[in-house]
């Protein structure tokens, strides 16, 4: 079908691997998202902390680096699980916020246009769809997370030698692991918020609430009821407990006794959270709105 | 747009198929519905809808809510039936959905796109999810505009577009990946004449090109009547009519439609004598099928005998409206 020939012709090339083709909703979605310079800056300032980190991790084995500033050794930070836990902490409140930025819109926007039936027309099923606009999110929390904690990670183990990588190797567990359970909660968390809420104010406004009003319920029914178990709608508490049984309770911040929740707990209502979004995913990212 | 028809059109069953996807039956119906059922909560849309159907171009017709866009949903995969099934080119559409869609272009009734992405970029991000690899679906793209006559606008935001041009956009994505099955829904809502002719012209040129098969929803019976080749009116979620336009006129050539005053009922059996078939109409008129060897001037004859006088007498065949308003009378007669 050239367009000097203005005729209709089927297409006869070659076609990408069916397994890939979620990742087309990313890649034209970054096109827009990059357009922002606010968006692209705050995306440079989050490898801040990485490189802040890694220079702490470079100072720590260079006493000669360290004369300069008149320290010793033992003067910097101790490159442990708690080093890790805390920058894997402050990486993932980097990302909520790059969710808070971007979330809102990755499938409000084609709701409100009535997109969706374009897209389930063609080869691409709905979890397809769902899983290529929380891959929008998923790669950049990575790009941010766990991609330069690993990196970190190996540098810390290079300059160590091999003894220390293995009495530490978990932590590089801990930190894919941890990143993985807050990069698929804000995710999902967040492409569900767009899928019901159209308004973009609005669902910002939801991302920080649902993490606020259920912090505040929490504490609530905690006080109340003089229990601990409010703490199971408290989403802070249990990302806390989950990242807290991961670096093996190593906590940079240890929360109160009376707000701890039993680790199985924590990811149990996780779980049932994130299976309520996709619940609610279902009932919206269709073709068409049936009424019965 | 300039004449685009190709100048080797190829017949359907050589079309290329596409090397990922599995082989279509090159001879099976484009359409078979199978006792196809779809039902919203308790509520039946769709009734076991059977027939095969095989034409370049079927028209798609019914009142509000016969059932029409949501047979087109169905086919897409859109609404899983819930009794029977349907076939496109030989595949099942509940166990092939995915080949199925990948061999097929819709068009939506409703704006579908998304507004602040180029035209251009908007036709090669649906020519990517039918799985075409980047450089082509941006070479398809662009081809598929110039095609729909977006050529120069292919560059501006789709939320800037008249309603005309949001149309071709739908009907460019629609045909950017090649596909040899295109669904239409009411393709001509809210265009000016010009706009809706070029439309039309765009619909025939495909269907004469003879690579893809159309499916047309329309309300607008001329749309239809220009474009297609069969029709299948829905009535009240059932195939009230299926029939071929052409074989239809045919069938129609000699149909009379005649207005006379003086008693009818013996002139109408006078004409009967002579083997042809008749119609009591109107209180003055009635419709005749006249037979090989039976000339007007026989008709006068028998009406001078009769004493009937014939005010006047027109060559008719049963247009697609008559065709549309048949279906529509018969059953319960409701409209």
């Amino acid at each position: 079908m050239a367009v000097y020939e203005h005729t209709y012709k089927p297409y006869a090339g070659p076609l990408t691997p069916e397994w890939s083709r979620f990742l087309i909703l990313p890649r034209h979605a970054y096109r827009d998202v990059f357009k922002s310079k606010l968006f692209t800056g705050f995306f440079a300032l989050c490898f801040v902390c990485p490189l802040i980190m890694a220079i702490l991790v470079y100072l720590k084995h260079n006493t000669a680096a360290l004369a300069i500033f008149n320290l010793k050794p033992g003067d910097t930070a101790a490159i442990n699980a708690g080093f890790f836990h805390f920058y894997i902490s402050f990486q993932c409140g980097l990302g909520f916020l790059l969710t808070v930025l971007i979330g809102p819109v990755l499938i409000s926007r084609d709701l409100a246009n009535n997109a969706l039936p374009l897209y389930l027309c063609r080869p691409f099923s709905r979890a397809e769809y769902v899983i290529g606009k929380m891959s929008v999110l998923m790669i950049l929390i990575s790009a941010i997370t766990w991609l330069p904690g690993l990196l970190l990670f190996s540098f810390e183990a290079y300059l160590e030698g091999g003894s220390w990588i293995a009495s530490n190797f978990w932590i590089a567990g801990s930190i894919f692991a941890a990143s993985w359970v807050w990069i698929i909660l804000l995710s999902l968390l967040s492409v569900t918020m767009s899928a019901w809420v159209k308004w973009r104010m609005a669902a910002s406004a939801g991302l920080f609430g649902l993490f606020i009003i259920s912090n505040v319920m929490g504490l609530m029914i905690n006080g109340v009821l003089h229990t601990r178990w409010g703490s199971l709608i408290n989403l802070a508490v249990i990302m806390k407990t989950i990242e807290d049984s991961l670096f093996r309770d190593v906590n940079s911040m240890d929360l109160p006794q009376w707000m701890v929740l039993p680790t199985g707990a924590a990811w149990f209502t996780l779980g049932l959270f994130l299976a309520f979004c996709l619940f609610l995913l279902t009932r919206k990212v269709r073709a068409y709105e049936v009424v019965r | 747009m300039e004449n685009a028809l190709p100048k080797t059109a190829e017949p359907v069953g050589t079309v290329d198929v596409l090397p990922n996807t599995p082989e279509l039956v090159p001879t099976a119906p484009v359409i078979r519905l199978d006792n196809l059922s779809i039902t919203f909560g308790k509520r039946p849309i769709l009734r076991e809808l059977r027939g095969e159907f095989r034409g370049r171009a079927i028209g798609l017709l019914g009142p509000n809510g016969a059932g029409k866009t949501t047979l087109i949903h169905a086919l897409l995969g859109f609404h899983p039936p819930s009794s029977g099934t349907a076939h496109i080119f030989g595949r099942d559409i509940k166990t092939d959905a995915k080949q199925i869609r990948g061999r097929i272009g819709y068009m939506p009734e409703r704006d579908s796109f998304i507004a602040n992405m180029t035209c251009v970029h908007f036709v090669r991000l649906m020519a990517e999810l039918s799985g075409l690899p980047p450089d082509a679906a941006l070479e398809r793209a662009h081809e598929a505009l110039f095609y729909v006559g977006l050529g120069e606008a292919r560059y501006r935001k789709l939320g800037t577009y008249s309603l005309g041009m949001k149309q071709l956009a739908k009907l460019a994505q629609a045909i950017v990946h090649g596909p040899r099955l295109i669904f239409l829904d009411e393709p001509t809502n809210g265009l000016d004449p010009p706009a809706r002719q070029r439309m039309l012209e765009l619909i025939r040129q495909i269907r004469d090109s003879g690579l893809a098969s159309i499916v047309l929803s329309s309300h607008l019976l001329r749309d239809v009547e220009e474009c297609c080749e069969e029709i299948l009116i829905v009535k009240q979620g059932r195939i009230a009519v299926y029939c071929n336009l052409e074989e239809e006129r045919r069938a129609n050539r000699k149909f009379l439609e005649i207005e006379t005053r003086g008693p009818r009922e013996p002139f109408a059996e006078a004409i009967a004598a002579l083997g042809c078939e008749y119609a009591l109409t109107t209180e003055h008129r009635l419709k005749v099928v006249l037979q090989d060897g039976v000339e007007i001037r026989d008709l006068y004859r028998i009406a001078a005998e009769q004493e009937v006088q014939i005010r006047r007498l027109n060559f008719k065949r049963d247009s697609l409206e008559d065709i549309f308003l048949k279906a529509m009378e018969d059953g319960n007669g409701s409209i």
